[in-house]
């Protein structure tokens, strides 16, 4: 067998699957992209990306039996914008019948539709992330711009490492145990990006 | 009543247009000149901190062929910003190449006019947030905002039945998660942006709406923030000829109170933490 990955990322085949692999490239990190739940299990970290609805990832991730196997991982996990609402209990989107799609339930948070208080959305553009929280993966990043592009967001709450304003305020970073969240694109992110995903792979592992 | 607090900043964006894998560029859409190769100048330009870039592929609807994508992996791989990819695009399976080469966002412009549809199509396969609806608007003679398509080649170029506004709404209905106007009468000739054509349609679009075509200056980019509202203007002859330095506008449009992302050479923040 193959030694263990230093960094795996679950192919949720989604859109932006390519350009983070290309940012972690860019840190000479080469990832392992797998559906696999023993590659996964055994990596020392694992990114969860996501570009899509809430729905039809879970229901991906379904398909491929992983919603356990992530539950059960207690290396590092990131994931990133989509992938960091999957971690949460539930999201307002894909909601049916009045009942919220739920999530994989890792971080004690929910994922709701955005109020802006009528400004554009969906929330596209740099804004300014501003740290609640110290937090070794926030390191140089408190005040830095990155790049969003998202309609729901996760409500300031315990789990929220860092925060940004557009209309209210929302969760731009999260971490709750070995979980954590980004609801920006680091991989499109410029330097500030590309710091955080240095922050994530120097956290601490704790492989089990 | 306040407005609602944001930090969002207004975001630079230059436009590649590129033909037979180079950049080129033309005046009022026509006469194209090389200026470059598109993965050395989309590193030069996200290093120099623009916000976005746009790579337009000018030669792929008009003459109806599917031009090879490869040159969009080379660019993802290199720059750490966001991409829109357009020009050619005009199914699912399409977008789909482009996007898992890891470009950001595609956009629509003469496929969404011939067959609307498009957009919903894209918008339900991909996420309203990647899908950018491009629109080439030429101002008649009666003052009247008008619909042309097939742009990239002046002999095809023709105009639609559609006026500006009245696109601007299908276009939103259908689910386009953002806007770029191209005011085809002030496109190349840096004489700067049509605020009174942007304005009116700011006022109708409630998606990000970036404006397209007549920026010479850094007073043109105030401008189009302050009077027309836009989120993002879009510029190519400014940037490609060296008239405009990225670091300057940026600061120029700071010190006018345009929120901007300052340009970053090196970690984000220098001072403080490890």
């Amino acid at each position: 067998m193959a030694a263990p990955a230093t960094l795996a990322i679950v192919d949720t085949r989604c859109a932006n699957l390519a350009s983070v692999v290309f940012a972690l490239e860019r840190l000479g990190v080469q990832p392992l992209v797998t559906a696999d739940a023993g590659e996964l299990q055994t990596a020392e970290r694992v990114l969860l990306p996501g570009v899509g609805t809430a729905g039809a990832a879970m229901r991906e991730l379904e398909r491929l039996g992983l919603p356990d196997v992530l539950r059960s991982l207690r290396q590092p996990v990131l994931g990133i914008c989509l992938g960091m609402q999957l971690l949460t209990r539930e999201s307002e989107e894909s909601a049916q019948d009045g009942q919220n799609q739920r999530c994989l339930g890792v971080i004690d948070a929910v994922t709701r539709r955005m109020d802006a208080g009528g400004l554009t959305l969906p929330h596209m553009g740099w804004n300014r992330l501003d740290a609640a929280r110290p937090s070794p993966l926030l390191a140089g990043l408190d005040g830095a711009y990155v790049y969003y592009v998202h309609g729901y967001a996760v409500p300031p709450g315990p789990a929220t490492l860092a925060g940004t304003t557009y209309g209210g305020s929302f969760s731009a970073v999260l971490g709750q145990g070995n979980f954590f969240g980004a609801q920006f694109h680091p991989e499109r992110s410029g330097p500030a990006g590309a710091r955080l995903l240095r922050n994530f792979l120097e956290l601490e592992a704790n492989p089990c | 009543m306040t407005a609602p607090i944001s930090n969002l900043t207004r975001r630079i964006i230059p436009c590649l247009d590129v033909k037979d894998g180079q950049v080129v560029k033309g005046v009022q859409f026509r006469d194209h000149e090389v200026v470059g190769d598109p993965v050395a100048l989309a590193r030069r330009y996200a290093e120099a901190g623009a916000d976005e870039l746009v790579f337009y592929d000018i030669t792929a609807s008009s003459d109806g062929r599917t031009v090879s994508k490869a040159w969009v992996s080379d660019i993802a791989r290199v720059i750490d910003i966001p991409f829109c990819v357009a020009g050619g695009i005009r199914s699912v399976a399409q977008a789909r190449e482009v996007l898992s080469r890891g470009a950001d966002k595609i956009s629509v412009n003469s496929p969404a006019l011939e067959r609307p549809e498009l957009i919903e199509e894209l918008v339900a396969e991909f996420g309203q947030q990647c899908v950018v609806v491009g629109i080439d608007s030429f101002q008649d003679e009666a003052g009247e905002y008008r619909v042309y398509q097939f742009t990239g080649d002046e002999t095809r170029t023709q105009r639609t039945g559609w006026t500006t506004l009245a696109w601007v709404r299908e276009a939103v209905r259908r689910g386009a998660g953002e806007l770029v106007l191209n005011c085809m009468n002030r496109d190349g000739v840096r004489q700067g942006y049509d605020v009174a054509q942007l304005a009116a349609v700011r006022a109708i679009c409630p998606v990000p709406l970036i404006a397209s075509g007549g920026a010479g200056a850094a007073q043109h980019f105030t401008d189009v923030f302050r009077q027309a509202g836009v989120d993002g203007a879009l510029a190519a002859s400014v940037f490609h000829k060296g008239l405009l330095e990225m670091t300057d506008l940026k600061a120029e449009l700071s010190r006018q109170g345009i929120s901007i992302r300052p340009v970053y050479t090196a970690d984000p923040t220098p001072k403080g933490t490890s």
